[in-house]
């Protein structure tokens, strides 16, 4: 009986449950390049902001130094991401995940959190060491609290934008040192599971690459009775056709990674490869298992591999893929978006956005949502919007003027998209003249403006699912489906490159030299004027001369000039 | 009688043998360092300034082989070569022609990078003078047993360095910033190295104690690059740094090399330039420093004759005074 009680203490003490799932899927595009989304998933069934609770100490699969940024910050959610290179929606068709390039971070904190601005200042601090970015660049002169673009993707009915901030630094570079920490963030780190492909050697030498960290909190089932925080980790990378492929249709695992897939992670409870057939490519090894799922608006097929099962591995214990494909016909996607600055010269300029809607007979409304830096001056007077060479009011505009060296300018709105047309959003705007210690080292580079954000309900031709299970594949339960006929999508649009009047640095050099020269020259010569006095000097005559005079005195005749 | 003597002869040996060991070890951690800490900047920004980058990132190569972790190094490079749009080989840094050693390596944790490498950034990690909310990685949290190696490279002059093409550092900057360090009691040796243009002017001003300096070129003369890669299309590395390099690659970490060797990297007739080196506020003796000392991390192991119980908290407290008073003393 003892023994009996003690049993059902331990049991009552056990740790929370968490689990680790990943996956790869792969997706030959029609222009030839081909695209690899890996997503590795965390669950854990814990409560980082519950008052009154223990503090949480004991970490397994969740890792640790995220844990403590969440807790002490109360963080409700957070999205960060690091991308290289501009995802191009009418060549790839839409991503999983989408991604502007350089860094993003979004953060919902908790409703309880008095400061807002203090914690997202530390916050940013933080995530800047552990990721070894410049995160410490965001502060309130690019950080923007969006009304509506960026609700909650997990649990919380948080309406409140107060707790939201928003900042993005399109000029941030990825590499290794930022591939490095997000590795060490996995359970299996990059010694076992799909983390072993992940060489930095082939993934920057890409056109895409983009890694995330999406931390939310979900329900565990259909009722919602019970909570768990999610960490996903989602790296996206497209490799290029010419650079990489030698310019075939015809791609393997070890041609894309130069690494082959020899284990599972022994920690994760499920570890698949997911390869697109819909468009029929030549797949070996081939493979019985097929899933069906609908992402984005399209119904595909996929090949799976089970990395959990050693027959997956074969004789040679090495998982290599093959994959060859001919075909050309991708499936247009319904909306994307372009940005450009139009104008010459230094003083003014017009920022067009265009944003195309391909449906060929619905329209859909569409948020599109603009930060733009202080020191482009923008004219809200002449915002137009035209679709069809015909004005299109917005049914919501949220508009916050920036606050020189303060805040920067925040543009919502909320425009109805007419059937295949194409939508015209242009704004004028004026170059500040920056103080010269505001300037970068390399001022003639330019200066950065973020990437406009897109989000819409797209209809979809074919029915989604909105059953909740929890064996559905990762990449199609990222963002959750509340009905069936549309889909949310959103856009990233280009980051601009603006050159701002710059001013000659070596100017105070040359003023002080200048000036100094003007004061000596002109103060000197006036002191000379005033004061100098000429006396005539004698000079010494030659020595014959003088010997000459010395007889002639001698002689008592005059002497010589 | 003589059964006697024998006896006593046996008895004293192993006495005498341990007295021996015990001088041994007495030697072996003679230098006074119990942790050391890496300081390692490029300050130049652009692409044709690959050569610095890849300076700075041999140097951290050959600090993190020898033992100092990531969390002991702070490395600041003040633009981007390696995934740069202009780099044949992106992730890549290399160091000798013919991509023969990729410096960058797989395993790279940079502390500072782009725009965040400025003279007020570098001179409040040297000083500790950052803002509460920095994190751990970007801090140098040294103490008084710590022996630091700093090195920097770049383009300089003159008595100044400079950074990121936009702003410089004086050497009398940089000398009051280490007597800060020394007031503070933020290290216990440290050894100065700088690969730049009349690099000696640099510390000529030096007044703190316990500093060693050495520079790839003399007042009045340039320090110049090694090899080209033609299909990089730039210089790889510098001279000083190459040679250097080279002389690190075969020190391993219980090499007994000293820093007389290091002087002798990179005479006249390789470097073109004079290295130069100053070691007159040094205490010791150059000869009898190893190059581990700085570049590498060997770990102390204190010695102690008697147990000690840690779970009573009267004999930890003795022990932990007892402790303090020896390091005094060593």
């Amino acid at each position: 009986m003892h023994c009996k009680s003690l049993w059902i203490k331990a049991s009552a003490k056990s740790p929370a449950k968490d689990q680790f799932q990943e996956e790869l899927v792969i997706r030959p595009l029609h222009s030839g390049d081909i695209y690899a989304s890996f997503q590795f998933r965390t669950l854990w069934d814990t409560d980082f902001l519950q008052e009154g609770q223990k503090k949480v100490s004991h970490y397994r699969l969740f890792p640790k130094s995220l844990g403590q940024v969440l807790s002490k910050f109360s963080v409700q959610e957070l999205h960060i991401s690091f991308t290289q290179g501009f995802w191009r929606t009418m060549q790839w068709g839409q991503p999983f995940i989408p991604s502007p390039p350089g860094a993003e971070l979004w953060v919902w904190f908790h409703h309880t959190v008095s400061d807002v601005d203090g914690n997202w200042k530390e916050l940013t601090n933080v995530l800047s060491g552990i990721f070894c970015a410049s995160l410490n660049f965001i502060d309130m002169t690019n950080t923007v609290q969006p009304s509506a673009s960026f609700k909650p993707l997990g649990l919380g009915n948080a309406t409140d934008h107060r707790f939201l901030r928003y900042a993005t630094l399109p000029r941030e570079i990825v590499c290794t040192e930022n591939l490095t920490p997000w590795k060490k963030l996995l359970p299996c780190g990059s010694k076992a599971g799909l983390a072993v492909l992940m060489k930095s050697e082939k993934l920057f030498h890409s056109s895409f690459h983009s890694q995330a960290v999406h931390i939310r909190p979900i329900c565990q089932d259909e009722q919602c009775t019970s909570k768990a925080w999610e960490l996903r980790q989602t790296l996206n990378v497209v490799f290029d056709h010419y650079t990489s492929g030698q310019g075939k249709k015809e791609w393997s695992l070890f041609k894309m990674f130069s690494r082959t897939l020899t284990e599972a992670c022994p920690l994760a409870s499920s570890s698949k490869v997911y390869v697109d057939i819909t468009d029929n490519p030549e797949l070996s090894p081939a493979t019985p298992l097929l899933s069906q799922a609908v992402v984005l608006g399209d119904r595909r097929t996929y090949s799976v591999y089970d990395l959990t099962r050693a027959e997956t591995f074969g004789q040679l214990r090495s998982f290599n893929l093959l994959l060859r494909w001919k075909g050309d016909n991708m499936l247009r996607p319904l909306l994307h978006a372009e940005r450009y600055v139009a104008g010459f010269g230094l003083q003014t300029g017009e920022i067009h956005t265009v944003i195309y809607n391909n449906h060929p007979y619905r329209a859909f409304p569409v948020l599109l949502m603009d930060s733009v830096p202080w020191y482009l001056q923008l004219y809200i007077h002449t915002l137009t919007v035209t679709s069809k060479s015909r004005d299109n009011k917005p049914s919501y505009i949220h508009y916050q003027p920036a606050k020189d060296r303060h805040r920067p300018h925040l543009l919502e709105m909320l425009i109805q998209l007419p059937p295949h047309s194409m939508t015209e959003v242009t704004v004028q705007f004026e170059r500040a003249l920056l103080k010269w210690t505001e300037y970068t080292p390399d001022p003639n580079h330019g200066f950065y403006v973020g990437s406009s954000v897109i989000s819409a309900l797209v209809p979809s031709m074919v029915a989604m699912s909105t059953n909740f299970t929890q064996d559905q594949p990762l990449f199609s339960s990222f963002v959750p489906v509340k009905e069936e006929s549309s889909y949310f999508v959103r856009v990233y649009t280009e980051p601009l490159l603006v050159n701002l009047p710059t001013p000659d640095f070596s100017m105070p050099y040359n003023v002080i030299c200048l000036t100094c020269t003007v004061v000596a020259v002109g103060y000197g010569s006036f002191y000379n004027l005033l004061t100098r006095t000429f006396q005539v000097d004698e000079p010494s005559p030659p020595l014959a001369k003088r010997l000459a005079n010395f007889i002639r005195r001698i002689r008592g005749v005059p002497l010589l000039a | 009688m003589r059964i006697f003597a024998f006896i006593h002869l046996l008895v004293s040996i192993p006495h005498g043998y341990s007295n021996y060991v015990e001088t041994k070890a007495g030697q072996f951690f003679s230098s006074g360092h119990t942790n050391n800490w890496a300081v390692l900047v490029c300050t130049s920004r652009f692409w044709f300034n690959y050569r610095h980058v890849a300076n700075t990132l041999s140097v951290y190569r050959s600090v993190k082989r020898l033992g100092i972790p990531d969390s002991h190094i702070v490395l600041m490079l003040a633009d981007d070569m390696a995934c740069n749009y202009r780099n044949p080989k992106p992730a890549t840094v290399f160091s000798h022609k013919n991509m023969e050693l990729n410096v960058y390596g797989d395993d790279v944790e940079v502390d500072y990078r782009g725009y965040e490498v400025t003279v007020e950034n570098f001179l409040r990690v040297l000083t500790g003078r950052l803002p509460p909310s920095t994190p751990r990685s970007k801090r140098l949290l040294s103490d008084d047993r710590s022996n630091i190696l700093i090195y920097l490279t770049g383009h300089g002059g003159n008595g100044f360095l400079k950074f990121q093409d936009s702003e410089e550092i004086s050497n009398m900057e940089l000398a009051d910033a280490f007597e800060q360090m020394w007031q503070k009691r933020r290290y216990n040796e440290l050894l100065f190295i700088i690969d730049t243009c009349q690099g000696a002017s640099m510390y000529e001003r030096f007044y703190s104690p316990n500093l060693m300096a050495l520079a790839s070129s003399q007042v009045g003369e340039d320090s110049l690059s090694h090899q080209p890669d033609l299909a990089i299309g730039v210089h790889l590395m510098d001279k000083y740094t190459f040679y250097l390099l080279e002389f690190l690659e075969e020190v391993h970490p219980a090499s007994q090399a000293n820093m007389n060797d290091l002087f002798k990297v990179c005479p006249q007739s390789q470097c073109v330039s004079t290295p130069g080196h100053r070691t007159d506020l040094f205490q010791r003796d150059p000869g009898s420093v190893l190059i581990t000392d700085f570049f590498g991390s060997v770990r102390k192991v204190e010695i102690t004759k008697d147990t000690i119980n840690l779970t009573s908290p009267v004999d930890r407290k003795k022990y932990i005074t007892g402790f303090l008073c020896c390091q005094t003393n060593l």
